[in-house]
């Protein structure tokens, strides 16, 4: 049971994962982009989660809470360069 | 473990799953960027809660105690969520998109131009 949901769940955070993509090539402008790499550090937390709970190891939780950290950072790092042209002023 | 416990968390996995889904979806068919924010922050909120809550259930059940540090991510990222949707949506400001939304008509007397 647990690990038909856990096949299923893979196979839709997959399917996400190729949506925020096709945003991230796509996307008409510059910012469009950075929140399609927003929600693609998200869908990899998600995946994260997932194979730990699949493997049965805590250890994929630490890379996970690393990527939330980083991805915030470079979201924030991104989005202050789309709007001052500068990210340390 | 026991069923109740098997099909409590594969529901989780699965909700959550949904959840990341629909908010990827809202990014890809959303038509301007300001609806194309609201989207992912239900694969935030709602899809990555679902599966640390799951995951947090799991290794509560599985492992020797409470495991409780999965909580540090999705209140990390509660928190950092709105922030960063804040700071793009100032960049797209800034950056003058276009939005759907028609501005609001000015009204013929309004007050100020007395």
């Amino acid at each position: 049971m647990l690990n038909l949901a856990l096949t299923v769940g893979f196979a839709l955070v997959g399917v996400a994962f190729a949506l925020s993509f096709a945003r991230l090539l796509m996307g008409p402008d510059a910012t469009d982009r950075v929140l399609a790499l927003d929600t693609l550090y998200i869908n990899a937390i998600a995946l994260l989660v997932l194979l730990g709970i699949e493997l049965a190891s805590p250890l994929y939780f630490e890379a996970a809470l690393l990527i939330a950290l980083m991805g915030f950072v470079g979201t924030v790092a991104l989005a202050k360069y789309l709007l001052r042209g500068d990210i340390i002023e | 473990m026991s069923p109740l416990a098997e099909v409590m968390l594969s529901v989780l996995v699965v909700a959550g799953g949904v959840f990341t889904l629909i908010g990827s979806l809202g990014l890809w068919r959303m038509r301007d960027f300001y609806t194309r924010l609201h989207g992912p922050t239900k694969a935030t909120t709602l899809g990555v809660g679902c599966l640390l809550v799951a995951s947090s259930a799991f290794f509560s059940i599985t492992g020797d105690g409470l495991s409780l540090h999965e909580v540090l991510v999705s209140l990390f990222l509660f928190i950092t969520a709105p922030i960063s949707a804040h700071l793009m949506t100032k960049a797209a400001l800034h950056r003058r998109l276009e939005s759907l939304a028609e501005l609001p008509a000015v009204p013929a007397e309004s007050p100020q131009t007395r």
